[in-house]
């Protein structure tokens, strides 16, 4: 991904920045500018905010074949995340058997390196999710 | 608005075509379409040209230009224009083709889908498809294309039961059917344990539940349907559509084991159409994953939410049962040019709805479907078909 | 006024080697060579892991424990011999990562295993100055062995961050001396991917004199013996180097235990001192007092005398150092080698 394309986001690929609307309270992840449930009520007043990294895994799948950037982390396994203050999102899980994933399982998130330019060029961080330990 | 009608049909090969170039194989379907309509090309007042990403698999866009000129239409000055939603697009060229009829902007139109993947071999295709998902926030994270599919197969197993033999099965049936389709890319049959022991692509969706890349293409003339006659035997009418949308990510549908904007489409051309689903006689369905046709069949009322699987392993779905479902072997045996997609499966419903479908035919075929999908369902495009007495 | 902790937090990669399995593929007696270097197994990261995931990682767990508002980091140094850049700091991504951006200074250190050390003192000068409020000192890496080589036993992964200042501290820093000379024991050029050693030479002139020097030079300063601290801990670059000479020092083998890391996971390089210390901190009750020697190659030692304070009471418990340590998934030396990037790969 272009440098300043992954650099936008890097508040939101970092620290999971949403937005809260300020008409019905939703959480959304990444930020948006309008809220998909208000409409145009919600325009100027969708506020910044952080969510917790704290969810629960909806599904997710054991990936064998992958581009040649996870060579060496396949198999692994991606999952759609509910994080507890509603919002879901799509992420690696890891520190964790693949055929140990349960569908409901508690996770957190954790800072990886999703990937470089090349290499030569820039790294990419951002979130992957562990299980919640104790 | 008037009513519109299909006049001609043609297609290429579906398959590896290592010596056919992009432009080879647009040029072949158009003419052969062309052929088939008894039109000359003067008659000609449009072109919609179906084609996902040849960009990034051909390093070419613009590719409505290219296909009028190589068409040798250049000297007419066609309005030409390519349309993209995803593995889409073919029906969604098919529908701007159908409005522009019907609203009398034009009287007879060439629609044509196109998709030449090999070339850049299979990791990159790999990459290029999974372009329809969400490019920040699911495959910068690892998402590939089938491993979103695969969170759909393994959310629907988890509500529903759905087992790994029943979406075996769609695979097997669909194997089945092709190998009666002489332009199939897959002309064989495949038994339930070599897809059950094939090699895991995204865990639960293994190498056969998955439809192959392929080059193709496809194309279709339309016209009126009070003119059809002068033009065909046995013209077939596209009574309705309906097109959907819903969010680009997996992550934010209401339900990752119904496709809300299948459901949505389908609504809307029965609506059009006064029908309902148990009037379909035959229906192409989106099947680039198993987990996608069992989805489908749900998602347009065929069958009750979650007994797609039951319902696929039972026979429900296979040539000259409830409904035939995929009778051209489907994105799976047929093979997905993504750009072809969508109008080889209208093409497929009007052999059906003509009496052309030889070992396939479904018998009294007189009501005909197509469902189409951009991206991991944020595009859905419906078209019902009818034989014209 | 004195400078001092304010909190701390470590991280460890959860993968493990052993010497066993490592001299299996040389042709060497893995577990005799553990044995002579008093280690059982070493952290290795994995392919989504570096020196700047760890360091985000150490920092989270600092803040987690105490209630700071991130902007209040008035600097981040980032000690390592591994950042991922050779050009482009690791200290602006944990920036980034904990919120402190963007009024602030930041910069990457390198002074082989003490830019960790070093990190802490600059803190403690920019503290005490009432330049900044609070600041971050971190010490990690990922360092390598060449394959084969004796340091491919002990190099291995982890980070432990620190964040100074001179209010609601959590332990005093009462001494910081210093022993600096120009001594090349051990070095890396640039562009080259494994580093190099002058093999026994790195022992006597080099982490010996740096390390028994400051020590003495801080139990001068400090006007304190051996029996004044409650625990001790030195770099340790293998677990026997710290017990040499903490006892030539007179300390005994007990004060030693709690920072000795190195045993379960290998010299984590710039993290090692540090992540002893925090290991520490982990088990310190109000009143222990602390005697901490860092060394790097090339060479130096920075030392700490520090006293724990009622502050440690207060601090939200998290994951524990040995907690990390016992979480552990054993590879084979294929993963290993496949996770560290010894097997060349097409394009490389």
């Amino acid at each position: 991904m272009a440098t300043p394309r992954f650099w936008r986001e890097i508040p939101s690929r970092y620290n999971l920045l949403g937005t809260k609307c300020g008409s019905c309270g939703t959480l959304d992840f990444p930020p948006r500018a309008v809220c998909p449930k208000c409409g145009r009520k919600s325009v100027g007043k969708m506020m910044k905010q952080k969510l917790s990294g704290i969810g629960t895994i909806i599904s997710y799948t054991i990936v064998y074949d992958a581009p040649s950037s996870y060579e060496l982390l396949k198999p692994y396994v991606l999952a759609v995340i509910e994080l507890k203050e509603g919002a879901r999102l799509t992420s690696q899980i890891i520190n964790v058997e693949p055929g140990d994933v349960k569908i409901g399982m508690q996770v957190e998130a954790t800072f990886r390196r999703l990937g470089q330019e090349g290499e030569a060029g820039i790294l990419q961080y951002g979130y992957k999710f562990k299980p919640v330990t104790g | 608005m008037r009513g519109v009608a299909i006049i001609g049909v043609g297609e290429t090969q579906f398959g590896e075509l290592w010596d056919r170039s992009f432009r080879d194989l647009g040029i072949e379907a158009g003419l052969k379409a062309i052929e088939d309509a008894h039109i000359r090309a003067e008659d000609i007042d449009a072109l919609y040209i179906g084609n996902m990403s040849a960009g990034k698999f051909i390093e070419q866009e613009h590719v409505s230009a290219i296909v009028a000129d190589y068409a040798g239409l250049a000297d007419s000055h066609l309005p030409t224009t390519r349309v993209e939603g995803g593995g889409a697009c073919g029906a969604l060229a098919l529908l701007q083709a159908y409005a522009a009829i019907a609203s009398g902007l034009h009287d007879i139109v060439v629609v044509g889908g196109a998709e030449k993947m090999t070339d850049v071999g299979e990791v990159k295709a790999a990459e290029i498809l999974s372009a329809t998902a969400d490019q920040e926030w699911e495959t910068v994270f690892g998402a590939t294309f089938p491993a979103l599919y695969a969170i759909m197969a393994r959310r629907h197993m988890y509500e529903y039961g759905t087992t790994r033999e029943q979406l075996a099965a769609v695979a097997v049936k669909n194997h089945r059917h092709g190998a009666l389709n002489p332009v199939a890319q897959y002309q064989k049959e495949i038994t339930l344990e070599t897809v059950m022991n094939a090699g895991m692509v995204a865990d639960p969706l293994g190498v056969f539940d998955c439809a192959p890349l392929s080059d193709g293409a496809a194309a279709i003339v339309m016209c009126a349907a009070d003119r059809a006659r002068k033009f065909c035997e046995t013209p077939v009418e596209l009574i309705a559509s309906g097109q959907a949308s819903d969010t680009i990510a997996l992550h934010d549908r209401r339900d990752l084991t119904t496709m809300d904007a299948t459901v949505v489409a389908g609504k809307r051309a029965f609506h059009r159409a006064g029908l309902t689903p148990a009037d379909v006689d035959v229906a192409e369905v989106h099947d680039n994953f198993t987990i996608t046709e069992i989805m489908a069949i749900e998602d347009l009322r065929f069958v009750k939410k979650g007994q797609g699987g039951p319902a696929t392993e039972q026979g429900v779905t296979a040539l000259n049962s409830k409904i035939s479902v995929n009778t051209s072997g489907g994105l799976k045996a047929r093979g997905q040019p993504l750009g072809a997609t969508g109008v080889a499966q209208a093409i497929e419903i009007v052999r059906q709805l003509r009496g052309e479908g030889g070992k396939r035919q479904v018998t009294d075929a007189e009501v005909g479907l197509t469902h189409t999908l951009g991206g991991t369902g944020a595009t859905a495009v419906v078209h019902i078909f009818r034989r014209v007495r | 006024m004195v400078a001092g902790i304010v909190s701390y937090g470590g991280y460890v990669p959860r993968y493990r080697i052993t010497p066993k399995e490592i001299g299996n593929v040389w042709g060497v007696d893995g577990e005799a060579m553990g044995r002579s270097l008093g280690i059982n197994a070493k952290s290795v990261p994995s392919p989504d892991e570096d020196v700047i995931t760890i360091s985000v990682e150490a920092a989270r767990e600092c803040l987690r424990k105490v209630d700071v508002a991130p902007t209040d980091i008035g600097a981040i140094y980032v000690g390592s011999e591994s950042h991922p850049y050779a050009v482009k700091p690791t200290a602006t991504v944990v920036a980034e990562a904990i919120g402190s951006t963007p009024v602030m200074t930041a910069a990457d250190f390198e002074f082989a295993c003490k830019a960790g050390t070093a990190a802490i003192q600059a803190c403690m000068g920019l503290t005490l100055s009432d330049m900044i409020k609070y600041g971050m000192a971190v010490g990690s890496d990922t360092s390598q062995g060449a394959p084969g080589d004796a340091l491919e036993f002990s190099a291995s992964a982890g980070g432990a961050a620190l964040l100074i200042g001179k209010e609601n501290l959590i332990a005093e820093i009462n001494q910081t001396v210093s022993y600096t000379t120009d001594t090349p024991d051990f070095w890396r050029r640039e562009g080259q991917q494994y580093p190099s050693h002058g093999g026994r030479f790195t022992g006597e002139p080099a982490y010996f004199k740096h390390v028994m020097s400051c020590a003495k030079l801080l139990m001068d300063k400090a006007g304190s013996k051996p029996e004044d601290y409650n625990y001790a801990v030195f770099h340790q670059p293998n677990g026997k180097f710290p017990v040499k000479v903490g006892r030539t020092l007179g300390f005994d083998d007990k004060q030693l235990d709690a920072g000795m890391l190195v045993r379960s996971i290998g010299n984590t390089y710039s993290g090692a001192v540090l992540l002893g210390l925090c290991s520490i901190l982990d088990r310190a009750v109000p009143g222990d007092r602390i005697f901490m020697v860092g060394y790097g190659s090339g060479a130096g030692s920075d030392a700490f005398d520090i006293t724990v304070t009622s502050g440690i009471k207060k601090l939200k418990r998290a994951q524990t150092i040995e907690e990390m340590t016992k979480d552990a998934k054993f590879l084979d030396y294929g993963t290993y080698a496949k996770f560290r990037g010894k097997i060349r790969m097409r394009g490389d």
